[in-house]
């Protein structure tokens, strides 16, 4: 299932039984197996396999399905590839990307592998995790380097090292990095999706930079612990008063299309393209949070 | 006529009064510590006997009888097994023990069972190596679980006679008066002990504190107390329970309560004035985090909550987002420190908490409970008792009795723990009968009991997703697989009392 709302993607490590089996009942957006960092160079034969099996016999409803791959220039790429796109997965997300090269290069071996297995062409998607100052430098290039890439991912950790600073409570060390992702991926018409917040205690802390990266523009975030995902998609909900807004925006733009009206007025006030499609994504957020919405103004 | 000590006559029979007894003196009649005139330096009466052996002496304890404790020290106790050192010491056998709970503290009893000095248990609970000890057919006779109501049931109906109660306290005065709050080792409500107190024959309270008299307000009234026993400690701290009881933070469990919450506030069970209990199981712990926030948002306040009380709830006291707090036991330091500064912090017996023979149970006061669970069967029976292996391990405590007290009754448990399925074809031993349970929460999805269309129709009308529990079922057997049925003997190793005094199961040794 290709997510259209990705305001939590959560990591659950590939060699961990207990916390890949069944992640879904948290409600991320997206669940990210990851085969990269959290899996050490020894069990990356295992952990690809515990993997593959979850993906093939558990159920993950309608969630999407992500793997953090091994890097380009790890000797793990090409079976992680191989054997996630089999399993089924519907997105792979790779860590360290530096130029539109490396996703090109990722796209030959998703299209061979599902080829390979008889998956339709293009079925597989891609994001690019932006981990150095040189990847955030690339960030549009990256963006727009295939047709596959739906979205692309700051993380943190590596940045600030290179940046020879570490990260703080209010992210000014990230703040271009997130500047320069957000208004790339916009540019490109992709998803951003901001880093992980690390401190599990700290849930002021974490509720602090889910407002500021959902006001800078962020679709959604990454996350590493599942009592993170009701906090960061809380962020994402939108309030009561909004929703009642949004609906009387989109109410008004339907009858507008129905009686052939090209401009759109609510209240004495013309509304413009623009806020009809924040309307529409207003609705959608407030969908994905419970909330019961109404079909009929859509 | 007849004539007094003193001289004066008096007829011998009066009326409706039938035979007089003539005055014979001021302390002719005198039992116990009450004295003779003395000089004021000799003292004011003890009860305080030189140790245990001694009370045990004085107590008047012989084989055969029947011996109480409370487990208000939890795994911290040492009185349950010190007290039964010295009744062994003192050669007498065939007791019948009686406590309120046994704990893993308590495996030293398995020796005495084996030696004969004790020949039967009727108890809340039973854990660890005794638990195991009995499974395995360590006593002849079969125990008897009881819940919290129905032992204050039976004690109060005399259908269990304690001859004497040990009954351990933080702080203690020499004329008797039993304080659970104060005192190095303080635990909190002393509620368990309460009854065994006013049933006993004969009550001997232990303690590491002698305070001052009067020790007042006592959990133990100096009326109901015949000895008194000092002791170096009467448990540990850190099994009587340290500080404040730690919210879970694992994700499943939060998970759980925040799904719990939802389908009680659907049924509108929290509103303005609600009443509530919790367990203490980590979900249904949890649940007062998610509970207390969704309070303040709205403004509201409970009128009271009862129970097991921890520093959780203790802190809604003081907050005054709950009127009242009724503790029958108190399960950490927080909680056991509220009762002793804050007047709304009320103690309370466990007949008043949960008996069902008594006219005035709190539990019938609950508009909600959340409760946890071992495992739960397709007709809402809950085990809290054996583990899927069929060993003892746990205790039935006051589930069936809020399960049956309260309006709305919720059980919550992950659908799966490790490899074994929670929710299953039928529980290895039912302790609360599935037609006082109205909602089962796990961690998969939510299942509404078919006797409550009421409570169904009210959380499909919130919106919130309601499962048959058959589907759930199928989704827990499609993860586990069906377990090879346990390999019981045919020995019947205990018997499960519901609050009522019927018998709702019988445990089987396991082979």
């Amino acid at each position: 299932m290709i997510a259209t709302l990705r305001r939590t993607m959560l990591f659950a490590p590939g060699n961990n039984p207990a916390l890949i089996k069944d992640p879904q009942i948290y409600g991320p957006d997206s669940i990210i197996f990851d085969l990269e960092d959290s899996v050490s160079p020894a069990e990356k034969d295992a952990a690809r396999l515990l993997v593959f099996c979850a993906m093939k016999s558990l159920d993950y409803g309608r969630i999407e399905k992500a793997v953090r791959v091994n890097g380009m220039d790890t000797p793990w790429i090409r079976d992680d590839v191989e054997a996630m796109v089999r399993a089924g997965a519907d997105l792979i997300r790779l860590p360290k990307a530096e130029c539109a090269r490396d996703l090109v290069a990722l796209e030959a071996m998703v299209e061979a592998a599902e080829v390979a297995c008889g998956r339709p062409v293009g079925e597989v998607r891609l994001m690019a995790a932006l981990e150095g100052p040189l990847a955030v430098l690339n960030a549009y290039e990256i963006a727009t380097s295939t047709r596959r890439l739906v979205g692309i991912a700051l993380s943190a950790e590596d940045f600030v090292t290179s940046m020879k600073t570490s990260r703080s409570a209010d992210g000014v060390e990230l703040f271009e990095a997130r500047g320069r992702i957000v208004l790339a991926a916009r540019a490109a018409g992709v998803m951003a999706i901001d880093t992980v917040f690390t401190d599990l205690s700290d849930e002021e802390g974490l509720l602090r930079e889910a407002r500021l990266i959902k006001q800078m523009g962020f679709d959604g975030k990454s996350v590493i612990n599942p009592a993170q995902i009701p906090i960061v998609n809380g962020v994402f909900e939108p309030t009561a008063d909004e929703v009642r807004k949004a609906r009387r925006v989109v109410a008004a733009a339907a009858e507008a299309e129905a009686r052939g009206v090209g401009v759109i007025s609510l209240d004495g006030k013309m509304i413009d393209k623009p806020i009809v499609e924040r309307a529409a994504r207003v609705l959608d957020l407030a969908r994905a949070s419970g909330a019961k919405v109404g079909e009929e103004e859509r | 006529m007849s004539r007094t000590s003193i001289g004066r006559d008096i007829p011998d029979s009066a009326g409706d009064l039938g035979k007089l007894s003539p005055f014979a003196g001021a302390w002719a009649r005198a039992e116990g510590v009450s004295a003779p005139r003395k000089l004021l330096s000799a003292g004011r009466p003890t009860k305080v006997l030189s140790g245990i052996d001694e009370a045990v002496r004085r107590s008047g304890l012989e084989s055969g009888m029947t011996v109480s404790f409370h487990h208000h020290f939890r795994e911290g106790d040492f009185v349950v097994n010190l007290v039964l050192d010295a009744i062994a010491r003192a050669g007498i056998r065939d007791l019948t023990l009686a406590p309120s709970s046994l704990t893993s503290v308590h495996a030293p009893l398995v020796a005495h069972c084996r030696s004969g000095v004790i020949r039967r248990i009727c108890t809340s609970g039973l854990r660890g190596k005794l638990a195991d000890e009995i499974s395995r057919g360590l006593l002849e006779e079969a125990v008897l679980i009881h819940s919290h109501g129905g032992r204050a049931r039976a004690l109060r109906e005399g259908s269990i006679s304690v001859d004497v109660a040990f009954l351990g306290a933080p702080a203690c005065d020499a004329y008797g008066n039993a304080c659970g709050s104060s005192g190095k080792s303080a635990c909190g409500s002393l509620g368990y002990a309460r009854v065994d107190a006013r049933y006993a024959k004969s009550v001997i309270v232990l303690t590491d504190c002698i305070a001052d008299y009067p020790a007042l307000p006592a959990s133990i009234g100096q009326e109901l107390v015949d000895w008194v026993v000092p002791m170096d400690a009467v448990g540990d701290p850190k099994g009587i329970g340290i500080g404040a009881t730690r919210i879970s933070r694992d994700p499943r469990e939060l998970l759980i309560a925040r799904k719990a919450l939802a389908a009680i506030d659907a049924t509108g069970a929290i509103r303005d004035g609600f009443s509530f209990q919790t367990g203490t199981g980590g979900a249904s712990l949890a649940v007062i985090r998610y509970l207390r926030e969704l309070m303040l948002a709205r403004g509201i306040k409970a009128t009271f909550c009862l129970g097991g009380i921890t520093s959780q709830v203790a802190r809604m006291l003081e907050e005054g987002l709950v009127g009242t707090i009724l503790d029958v036991q108190s399960f950490d330091a927080d909680a056991a420190r509220s009762m002793a500064v804050n007047p709304r912090h009320i103690e309370i017996d466990a007949v008043t908490y949960a008996d069902p023979g008594c006219p005035g149970a709190a539990v019938n006061m609950l508009d909600f409970v959340v409760l946890s669970a071992l495992e739960v069967d397709m007709d809402f029976n809950v085990n809290v008792i054996t583990g899927s292996d069929g060993v003892i391990r746990g205790a039935s405590g006051g589930h069936s009795d809020t399960a049956a007290g309260a309006a709305l009754s919720v059980v919550v448990a992950p659908l799966v723990r490790a490899r074994t399925a929670t929710l299953v074809d039928r529980v290895e031993t039912i302790v609360t009968p599935g037609e006082s349970v109205d909602i089962l929460v796990t961690d998969r999805g939510t299942a509404v009991n078919p006797r409550r269309p009421d409570v169904s129709a009210a959380l499909k009308a919130a919106g919130v997703e309601v499962r048959d529990i058959g589907e759930l079922r199928e989704l827990a057997r499609s993860i586990t697989g069906d377990a090879d049925p346990v390999e019981y003997g045919k020995r019947v190793v205990a018997l499960v009392e519901y609050r009522d005094g019927t018998i709702i199961d019988a445990i089987r040794e396991v082979k």
